[in-house]
């Protein structure tokens, strides 16, 4: 965990009574809505369909039992009880009031939450590895460098103002679980031969209308200096990143109409000029932000206790545990991934009860923390492997041990047309029906790992063109019609999925879904063969016969 | 539109000459950006104050022979979006080392002068009454910046250590 200081308490506090009196001036008349939006949008606030929506940062998917304890009151004293948590590290409440919104940010910032430039053309929240700093063969915690990034990129006087949204991602793992390659900017850790910190950095990576797959511009930034070579990028994207057209105003269009070359070359030159300036990282400044964080003290514990040797007669358990739980650089402990994907619920949702239940639990068994990941999904990232099983009783109780992690149930989903005032077609009913259809968990073990992400429109939030399987929302003749691709990853062999034929219904969405994933279990050439590398070795042709052949 | 000036609202001293009008005998004149790099030697060698609107589409690197001379650079915000002038205006301070009335035009508001202080403005027309008269008050919102920029005020990382070093020597 980061803890704040007084620096970072006051800036909070600052934003907080910065956005009352914006609120004030709104309700007072003395701001239009017009002028208002551009304000509140630099603080996480979108008007939806039925009403405001309020989004909050959890930098670097990282939080304490306090704060998500914290989001829980939130939820329940100004929303209906329950969150959302998105594919970025955030969490969305989506019935605040208006003249509540100050009130619930002063309750956030007395926990160290805030949702400054949740929204907006601003850079956004820095995303990582939620496994950061507890998974084996990690090169180093991402995170430290992920708040580096946050504190450098808050309230920035240059960049607040950018051509359009702006995304960061990092990863310290052979196996990105951040999804760096589809950000604006995404950083590879990694050593150079004298074993100095420093990152691989990757620009212009994006889904929405045009999607692209981000390319790399430097092999090796050093640590040192990271913030020079970013604000060198930042500098020449805010500079000359178009602003006539909103659809082509993020920086992957800048990279793609300049060349990934020249548009380098732009970065190195501006680089060259800033690099040995005040934005230089000394090592005291990097180990001031290191050393507020803070780690558990592990015991030394068994890796098969005697506890986990009597649960595993329970298949019950034995199906969770096999799902859900994965090894730990600490030996004796593990990771827990917690579903927010119930069979018939919304992806990412959770009650204001769930979240005060797993805040206790994490106390109990975790150190206190909790991670959120962009699968929409929860962690525990400290737990004795001996607790796994008092764990897993009390999650059932709670409704947080569905053992569909990595499965084919375990969809990431846009609010769609429910909440979302920009969506074409409906979300969370279309993931809802998928979780019943495969909701016979032999069935989708043997599917084995297979990822559905929805969007309800080309803006992509659910990240459709990086699903194993995507389903993208389309209106057609004022009636909601799904495209689906295949073959697309966001992992670190990112690829963009391929569109297998025309749009269907709303009806037929979930029988092409099972015609595709039959197809796959009769193709793939061993059960070990993952849906995405079947697809890679056939392509989609047979797949496309499979689902339009008797459409 | 009020013009705040060191820290206050004042009258404008600079008269805007169009492009088409003759220059006038004496007095501060501000020119576009075209009349200016039109004939720069014929508008700077007046006795007084020379300033120049420029576009946020145009390297100010275009202006660097002149920083010298020139008493004031008006930047443009056309939109409150467009933030292009927020890196116009941090290269004139902190590369090309301009002295002069830095002055921020069009679409100004109070929610950014924080941001426009910090990327060196010193000068802002703004665009309505009760944001100009609530300057004073809204530059104090943040005591605290993340950031160094070429303004002076100490950035968290560097005050951080400061404090550290300070608490080390038992002071």
């Amino acid at each position: 965990m980061y803890a704040y200081d007084e620096i970072d308490r006051t800036l909070i506090n600052e934003r907080v009574s910065e956005f009352r009196d914006q609120v004030k001036r709104r309700l007072s008349g003395e701001l239009t809505e017009d002028e208002f939006k551009m304000l509140r949008l630099q603080n996480g606030v979108y008007l939806q369909l039925h009403a405001y929506m309020f989004r909050v940062a959890i930098p670097y998917g990282t939080l304490s039992s306090k704060q998500l304890r914290r989001l829980a009151h939130v939820a329940r004293r100004y929303d209906r009880g329950y969150g959302h948590f998105t594919t970025r590290q955030n969490i969305q409440f989506n019935w605040i009031k208006l003249a509540e919104l100050p009130d619930a940010l002063a309750d956030l910032a007395e926990v160290g939450i805030h949702a400054m430039q949740t929204s907006g053309n601003n850079t956004r929240n820095v995303t990582s590895d939620q496994w950061a700093g507890v998974v084996p063969g990690e090169i180093e915690d991402p995170r430290i460098w992920s708040e580096v990034l946050r504190q450098y990129t808050t309230l920035h006087p240059e960049f607040s103002f950018l051509p359009r949204k702006f995304k960061f991602a990092i990863t310290a793992h052979p196996h990105d679980r951040a999804a760096i390659k589809i950000h604006d900017i995404g950083l590879r850790l990694h050593k150079n031969e004298q074993g100095e910190t420093g990152f691989e950095v990757m620009v212009g990576g994006g889904l929405g209308r045009t999607p692209f797959i981000a390319k790399t511009i430097r092999p090796f930034v050093h640590g040192r200096d990271l913030l020079s070579y970013v604000e060198a990028i930042m500098r020449v994207y805010n500079s000359y990143g178009r602003r006539d057209n909103i659809y082509k105003a993020r920086i992957k269009i800048l990279v793609h109409e300049l060349g990934v070359e020249k548009f380098a070359q732009e970065v190195e030159e501006e680089w060259q000029q800033i690099r040995d300036g005040s934005l230089r990282l000394d090592d005291e400044t990097i180990e001031d932000i290191r050393s507020r964080f803070s780690y558990p003290t592990y015991e030394k514990l068994p890796h098969m206790p005697d506890e986990l040797r009597k649960a595993a007669h329970d298949p019950l358990f034995e199906r969770w545990r096999r799902n859900a739980v994965f090894p730990h650089k600490a030996t004796g402990y593990a990771i827990v991934t917690i579903s927010l994907k119930p069979v018939g619920g919304p992806p990412g949702d959770a009650t204001a009860d769930q979240m005060d239940a797993l805040a206790d639990l994490a106390d109990k068994y975790s150190f206190g923390e909790i991670r959120v990941g962009h699968e929409q999904n929860l962690a525990l990232p400290h737990v004795a492997r001996r607790d796994l099983p008092a764990l897993w009783k009390a999650l059932e109780t709670i409704g947080l041990a569905t053992p569909n992690v990595n499965l084919v149930s375990d969809i990431i989903a846009c609010p769609g047309l429910d909440y979302c005032s920009l969506a074409n077609a409906r979300s969370i009913p279309i993931a809802q029906e998928l979780t019943r259809r495969f909701a016979n968990h032999d069935t989708a073990n043997l599917i084995g790992r297979l990822h559905i992400n929805i969007s309800g429109c080309i803006n992509a939030c659910g990240h459709h063109h990086v699903g194993h399987i995507g389903i993208l929302g389309v209106e057609k003749n004022g009636e909601e019609f799904y495209q689906i691709t295949i073959g697309g990853r966001a992992d670190e062999k990112a690829e963009l999925g391929v569109l297998i034929g025309p749009a269907v219904p709303y009806n037929d969405v979930a029988d092409v879904i099972e015609d595709i994933v039959e197809a796959y279990l009769a193709l793939r050439a061993n059960p070990d063969e993952l849906f995405v590398d079947t697809v890679k070795r056939l392509g989609v042709e047979p797949f496309r016969e499979r689902v339009y052949a008797t459409r | 539109m009020p013009l705040v000036k060191g820290g206050k609202i004042q009258a404008d001293e600079y008269v805007h000459i169009a492009d088409d009008a003759a220059l006038p005998e004496s007095g501060a004149v501000l020119v576009s950006a075209a009349r200016f790099l039109a004939d720069p030697e014929l508008v700077l060698q007046r006795r007084e104050k020379v300033g120049v609107i420029w576009p946020n589409n145009r390297d100010v690197e275009d202006l660097v022979p002149y920083v010298e001379r020139l008493a004031l650079i008006a930047l443009v915000f056309p939109s409150f979006r467009d933030g292009r002038a927020y890196s116009q205006a941090r290269l004139l301070r902190e590369r090309y080392f301009f002295r002069g009335e830095l002055r921020a035009t069009g679409q100004v508001l109070r929610d950014q002068f924080v941001f426009m202080l910090r990327a060196g403005f010193d000068a802002f027309d703004v665009k309505k009454q009760a944001d100009a008269e609530a300057y004073t008050q809204t530059v104090k919102r943040y005591s605290v910046f993340y950031q160094p920029t070429g303004d002076g005020r100490v950035a968290a990382p560097f005050r951080r250590l400061q404090l550290r070093h300070s608490e080390s020597a038992g002071l």
